[in-house]
């Protein structure tokens, strides 16, 4: 074990270098940094949330949302179909996430399937002719449409996939620096923003669906009936906020919606000098908004957001230019917000806020101090008591291996870019201190080797050997605690259970091999005939 | 004498067996306090624990008012007028901080909830600061609890099949019942100085079951060492022997631990305080655990001897 291979020296030297080398840019400061040699590294550590502040939201996208809107749609559609194909039916509706309705004349119930095959699915991915949803008979006039399970939940899937991009897209708008947007399992989304001030800006922001659609005020509607939420077949009563009713009744087909928009920007009214959301429709959106308004001179059209009525103007003439604004009571702020929102798109379905962990910059620029002096403190302290326990010579060597040990627990969280959390500066100072532990581990056995009679070096080489296994399952043992927390944690924890690991590895490298190469060196040089320890 | 080593007894010959047994009481009647603190009154989830909101789901601020100190009462009294379920309010590090954690009431949206309570408090305080925001779903709660116990039960489990794997069946349960006693009496600590129980807790608790194995880990793998060499001696006088002979590096080990930990829980915040108290408290329930719990379990079961079946001791009393 004492020989004094040339491979441990350089081994030695290099993890030295390589420590020094890339935990030195986080000494150093921005501009020094900027102004050295291109080969020299540049990563500092990557501080989580809770040190240098920002916001952790957990969204769920609501699938069941989703489903649930499919299902109206397609209620609708059927409606519009049959009516289209001049086939009678009654007592449509929808239960346990199917519809079934009865067709007044049974000898037309094979031609209804058929059209409402061609016009409500969509096809599968990967087969031809299968359909997301499947009409079936249903006693003696009835009929049953219901939805392929396997298709939902790729739309589903396919759902998250979109708000992800959308939510990318609004958070890149905001100007927040370096979001982290990750899926997780099947139906969640984390987004992580450094530095964001206000985390209800960006959770309106992100959490608005920006469902945009134009819709045709039913003007025929009872009113009365209305106020108690009843609307005419093939219209909806929604709230509004254009302050002068609390509801209006609006047909159910949109006119054109927010996907038909190519951009949208904060402005002001000529006129009035109000904060209002300028728009651009793109040729078909444009083609269709003429159209509708040709024929609707005269009548009130809803500009309606996530099921609320912005504004309900009247047409004065045909708006042909595809072009127009929404005003309502906007501030510039929210009027930009929501430009903001139309350009990155709606999303899918409804996002909820499941979690959300926001620190302020000031909070994690304290926890940094905190935590930098109780490093230096522990560390310090680690130091001096395994010089006073172990002497100059031997407690010195624990040092120099511990301060490498330091060194590249600091440069390997830089180049890996490891999250260092609060819990996790915790989980560095007790691996430092825990790292002391294979040093005594082996010289504890070199004294027992010395008592038992050996010589000097058969004590330290038997010191090292004996010492391995225990040092190895002790730090197996870690590793598994720390593999368990990566595994169930999240965030801090997470963060905790790599510094401990990263560390759990360069101790058993500094201790074992860091010691052994200065231990050989001194005993080359001195000759001794004992250790300085017993 | 310089250096300390020199002071520790080169052979320390206590009788750390004789003890065995009234450890092994105390040791009991602690781990059935412990649960009792920290199970009852048995309400999910959290029991006797002072529960975080991790596990409970609801919302946390902590406020700060700084330079002027928070007035508790008043936060208190503006939350109470407000409708919302389970509201606490303590002062957290300097008087200038406090945290507030409540619950969003029945059929209202947590952002909801949290932003009449920010505007309640900027109205009845002044400037205030909100440096700190956390709010934990229902679904997310559970989630966080139950995946919190799996991993102890995990780890727990691991750290049996690994002593099994690398020594025999005996050490891994030995290990294992210390695992045990020290988690139960880590909940009980946490429970009897009302800590919060939060992820940062199990963290910690894991960390412990770590340091417990490591410590354990280098009494079993002496033990079997001298079980090797010592034929003929009985098992107790082996384990006596074992316990001190890996004495000084226990103790100088431990300390280590605790004085970083110290240092840590002194400089390291409001945050870090809890953490590390209940570290310390494992490092030293760790050390207890190894030399009075796992090596007795041995000694109570026995353990193969060369090519001899398994030989049983009673504790000597």
């Amino acid at each position: 074990m004492m020989t004094l291979s040339r491979w441990k020296i350089i081994a030695v030297v290099l993890a030295a270098v390589f420590g020094v080398l890339f935990s030195l840019p986080n000494l150093l400061p921005q501009q020094t940094l900027a102004a050295m040699p291109a080969f020299f590294p540049r990563q500092q550590l990557n501080l989580g949330l809770d040190l240098q502040g920002g916001s952790h939201l957990l969204l769920e996208v609501d699938t069941a949302a989703l489903r649930a809107e499919r299902l109206v749609n397609t209620v609708e559609d059927t409606r519009v179909t049959l009516t289209a194909e001049r086939i009678a039916f009654s007592d449509l509706r929808e239960q346990g996430g199917e519809i079934t309705l009865q067709i007044t004349d049974p000898a037309r119930r094979s031609a209804a399937a058929t059209a409402l095959r061609g016009a409500l699915g969509t096809p599968l991915a990967g087969t031809t002719g299968g359909s997301d949803i499947t009409v079936s008979n249903e006693g003696e006039a009835g009929l049953r449409i219901s939805f392929v399970e396997a298709a939902m939940d790729a739309e589903a899937g396919k759902a998250v996939e979109q708000s992800i991009e959308i939510i990318r897209r609004r958070i890149d708008e905001l100007g927040t620096k370096e979001p982290t947007i990750i899926r997780q399992g099947v139906d969640r989304i984390v987004v992580q923003a450094p530095g964001e001030s206000d985390p209800e800006r960006l959770k309106n922001v992100i959490g608005q669906t920006a469902k945009l659609t134009f819709q045709m005020v039913d003007e025929s509607a009872d009113l009365a009936a209305a106020a108690e939420g009843r609307a005419p077949p093939g219209s909806e009563v929604l709230p509004s906020e254009d302050g002068l009713t609390p509801f209006i009744v609006v047909r159910r087909r949109a006119l054109v919606s927010g996907e038909m928009l190519t951009d949208a920007s904060q402005g002001f009214d000529s006129q009035t000098g109000e904060a209002v959301v300028n728009f651009r429709f793109n040729s078909m959106g444009a083609r269709r908004f003429g159209e509708a308004t040709a024929e609707s001179i005269g009548q009130r059209f809803a500009i309606v957001l996530d099921g609320r009525v912005i504004s309900a103007p009247v047409i004065r003439s045909a708006i042909t230019g595809g072009s127009g604004m929404i005003s309502g009571s906007f501030t510039p702020e929210s009027a930009n917000d929501l430009a903001v929102l139309l350009r990155a798109g709606a999303l899918p379905a409804p996002l909820t806020v499941e979690e959300q962990r926001t620190v302020g910059a000031e909070l994690g620029a304290d926890a940094v101090r905190a935590g930098q002096i109780s490093t230096g403190i522990g560390f310090v302290t680690i130091l001096v008591f395994m010089v006073l326990a172990y002497g100059g010579l031997f407690g010195g060597i624990s040092v120099v291996a511990l301060l490498i040990n330091a060194l590249l627990i600091f440069a390997i969280m830089s180049v890996t870019q490891a999250t260092l959390t609060l819990p996790g500066i915790a989980g560095l100072i007790l691996t430092l201190a825990v790292a002391v532990d294979a040093n005594v581990l082996i010289y504890e056995r070199m004294r027992d080797e010395i008592r038992a009679g050996r010589t000097a070096i058969a004590a330290m080489d038997a010191g090292f050997s004996k010492a391995m296994s225990s040092i190895i399952d002790a730090n197996v043992t870690t590793i598994l605690a720390a593999l368990i927390m990566f595994q169930f944690g999240s965030g801090p924890v997470r963060g905790f259970a790599w510094t401990l690991s990263i560390g759990v590895v360069t101790s058993v490298f500094t201790a074992v091999l860091v010691t052994q190469v200065l231990l050989a060196l001194w005993f080359r040089a001195a000759r001794p005939k004992t250790l300085p320890i017993v | 004498m310089w250096p300390l080593i020199k002071i520790l007894p080169i052979k320390t010959n206590f009788r750390f067996v004789t003890f065995a047994r009234y450890a092994g009481v105390a040791s009991l009647l602690a781990a059935i306090a412990s649960l009792f603190l920290a199970l009852y009154p048995l309400t999910p989830p959290c029991g006797g624990m002072n529960c975080g909101i991790d596990f409970t789901g609801g919302t946390l601020l902590e406020i700060s008012t700084a330079p002027q100190e928070v007035d508790l009462a008043v936060v208190r009294g503006e939350l109470g007028g407000m409708d919302l379920g389970d509201v606490q309010v303590q002062a957290f590090g300097a008087p200038t901080s406090a945290l507030v954690r409540f619950q969003t009431p029945e059929g209202e949206s947590a952002e909801q909830a949290v932003s009449e309570v920010k505007a309640a408090l900027t109205a009845s305080l002044g400037e205030v600061v909100f440096a700190k925001t956390e709010v934990v779903g229902p679904k997310v709660s559970g989630e966080l609890f139950e995946s919190g116990l799996l991993a102890l039960g995990v780890a727990i489990a691991l750290m049996l099949l690994y002593i099994w794997f690398r020594f025999e069946l005996q050490y891994g349960v030995g290990a294992v019942v210390g695992l045990f006693h020290d988690v139960i009496l880590a909940f009980g600590f946490i429970a009897l100085f009302n800590l919060e129980f939060s992820l940062t807790t199990i963290a910690a608790i894991l960390t412990i079951i770590g340091y417990s194995m490591n410590d354990t880990v280098v009494v079993f793998d002496r033990l079997r060492e001298n079980i090797r060499k010592y034929k003929v001696m009985p098992l107790a006088e082996i384990i006596d022997l074992t316990i001190n002979e890996t004495l000084s590096r226990t103790v100088i080990t431990g300390l280590t631990a605790i004085l970083a930990l110290t240092g840590l829980a002194l400089f390291g915040g409001p945050t870090l305080f809890a953490f590390s108290v209940i570290m310390i408290f494992g490092v030293v329930i760790g050390t207890y655990s190894s030399i009075y719990v796992a090596a007795p379990v041995i000694l109570l079961w026995g353990v193969k001897r060369g090519e001899d079946e398994a030989e049983p001791l009673p504790v000597r009393s």
